[in-house]
């Protein structure tokens, strides 16, 4: 089922825009069709990068959403939230600034957002917050204002005529310069990430029980979960450097799964990729059609994602605080 | 006379955090079938003797076994499969359904890569009806009451199939009803053959329920035997450090006030 709306959420985002397909023409241009110049380029060029793009990146921040808020107990934290984006927008800026290779880049934000995630974690334990949601949450936005400083200190120092336009839109979370390279580039960091998730997803599960639960019923909980949050870290990190920092994502989509599967992280996870994938598709098709100028990315999934969030605190607010 | 292998011996051991011990020289020894009830007060040690018989943490000193064999040689699954924890509560924010919790009591039988299957699900759903809760297999957890969760893990406890199970304050947070079905489902497994060590604040539970008692507090162990020969009045009243009265009802039960 979300498999299928994955795909029509894909042919409808490769068919809408300024030079219109029919999903017959897609079709037939996908498989060898060369008759029609103009909609095989825009088709391979164009349209098929920029969906898988953002079906990658969709796919890319679910699933590190649904691995956090499993491993740390905690449903409210996400990539953002814990400020892993804005730690590897840091890492990925300062590659920019830097004029690096797409690779380094990646790297250099896996790094920064492992960082980021290691201070969160610190601060939470150093503070005695474990068992409770909201200082997580709280270290991470620290965490991630602090990350946010880094950025501005690059914006700063980059040359105002060509680097801060680019480093601003980018940051703002966009695929409009999304090209077939960037996917080649992003591609192996995002399958290196998911693998070990989707093989242990049932023993990931356990880890929602805490570590000594976890340990009792037979598992090496801290290994696991090191394995864990490397994984989601660097699944995160490859979506922002092919994107940019798109908020909210991993947060809701999680929650949108759950409601469909349950809590069971074999379960949650690849309806989790499914959804982010197809609904990244969806907003991104809207970002880039709904007005002349493209709209950024980090504001349409903000719009949508805020109340979400409200909904989730309102919702839960009474269980989390015992 | 042949000697049957305990499930659980420890000698000489001392627990504790960060090197310094806690409590030192306790002898232990569960048998199949059997309850042991840890009693003292709080902060005597007991949730941290339990997480040492885990190997959750390491011992000071001392030795523990589990069916002959040296805890410390045994790998998490290993240990997992002679010994289940029942933790004081669920901790999860996370509504999963019973059934879901009591199949994770499978892990320590899987490979890293499986998924519980069809068997794994029959053996959960025995364990919840062994407790007499398979009615509520897909009731999201988050919505069951205390003695209700507890039951849950208890069954993922005997789900996990091992000889012995450790229960920290079973029934600590729950009302009259519950602590007695609690109980019952105690005296269940040991009739099972299963072998329970508890720790509980109240002597009167522990004397209903447990066959063994070991007494605890700052200072160290005070006595550890049948529940007839160290509960007594004496032992009781240097455990908790005030005056206790035992008495004995018709019932032959045990009563402390």
């Amino acid at each position: 089922m979300l498999a299928l709306g994955l795909v029509v959420a894909m042919m409808a985002a490769a068919a809408i825009g300024p030079f219109a397909l029919s999903p017959g023409r897609i079709l037939a241009v996908l498989s060898g069709d060369r008759s029609d110049a103009q909609a095989v380029t825009v088709l391979w060029n164009i349209r098929l990068p920029r969906v898988m793009a953002a079906a990658m990146v969709g796919a890319a921040l679910a699933a590190a959403g649904a691995a956090y808020q499993t491993t740390f107990r905690n449903p409210l934290v996400s990539p953002d939230i814990l400020g892993v984006s804005a730690g590897a927008g840091f890492g990925a800026v300062l590659g920019l600034l830097l004029g690096l290779p797409v690779m380094a880049i990646q790297l250099l934000g896996f790094a920064m957002g492992l960082a980021t995630v290691g201070l969160v974690l610190g601060l939470t334990l150093a503070l005695r917050g474990t068992g409770q949601v909201l200082v997580m949450v709280l270290c991470g936005i620290a965490i991630g204002a602090l990350a946010g400083a880094g950025i501005s200190l690059v914006k700063l120092l980059a040359d105002p005529e060509q680097q801060l336009p680019a480093i601003t839109f980018w940051l703002m979370g966009s695929l409009a310069g999304v090209k077939r390279p960037d996917l080649a580039a992003a591609l192996p960091a995002l399958l290196i990430g998911a693998a070990p998730l989707l093989a242990l997803r049932w023993r990931i599960g356990l880890l929602a029980m805490g570590d000594d639960e976890a340990r009792a019923m037979g598992i090496d909980a801290t290994r696991l979960r090191l394995l864990v949050i490397a994984c989601a870290t660097l699944m995160t990190a490859a979506a922002v450097a092919l994107a940019g920092v798109i908020g909210w994502i991993g947060l809701m989509v999680p929650h949108m799964a759950r409601l469909l599967t349950g809590p069971r992280f074999d379960r949650l996870l690849p309806a989790a990729i499914l959804i982010g994938a197809g609904f990244m598709v969806l907003v991104d098709t809207a970002a880039r059609s709904i007005a002349t100028l493209e709209v950024p990315l980090g504001i349409l999934t903000a719009v949508l994602g805020a109340p979400v969030f409200v909904w989730l605190l309102a919702r839960g607010a009474r269980p989390w605080s015992e | 006379m042949e000697r049957v292998t305990p499930l659980i011996e420890a000698h000489g051991l001392a627990v504790g955090h960060r090197g310094k011990a806690l409590i030192a020289g306790i002898e232990l020894r569960l048998d199949a079938g059997r309850v042991l009830c840890l009693l003292g007060p709080n902060g005597a040690g007991k949730t941290t003797l339990f997480r040492t018989l885990l190997g959750l943490i390491p011992p000071i000193a001392g030795e523990i076994a589990l069916d002959g064999r040296p805890l410390a040689r045994l790998t998490r699954a290993r240990i997992a499969r002679h010994l289940a924890h029942v933790p004081q509560a669920l901790a999860t924010p996370f509504a999963f359904s019973a059934l879901d919790i009591v199949l994770m009591g499978a892990a320590a039988g899987l490979g890293p890569f499986d998924r519980p299957g069809k068997a794994e699900a029959e053996r959960a759903m025995a364990a919840l009806d062994t407790l007499g809760i398979a009615d509520l297999a897909h009731s999201e957890v988050t919505r069951l009451s205390g003695g209700q969760r507890q039951l849950v893990l208890i069954a993922r406890a005997l789900a996990q199939d091992a000889g012995a199970i450790v229960m920290d304050e079973p029934t600590a947070s729950l009302d009259f009803a519950n602590r007695i079905r609690v109980g019952r489902a105690v005296r269940g497994l040991a009739r099972a053959g299963i072998g329970v060590i508890l720790s509980s604040h109240d002597p009167n539970q522990a004397a209903a329920l447990g066959d063994d008692a070991l007494l605890m507090n700052r200072h160290g162990v005070i006595a550890c035997g049948p529940v007839d020969e160290t509960m007594t009045a004496g032992n009781l009243t240097r455990l908790y450090g005030i005056r206790v009265r035992r008495e004995q009802g018709s019932d032959g039960r045990l009563r402390f006030s």
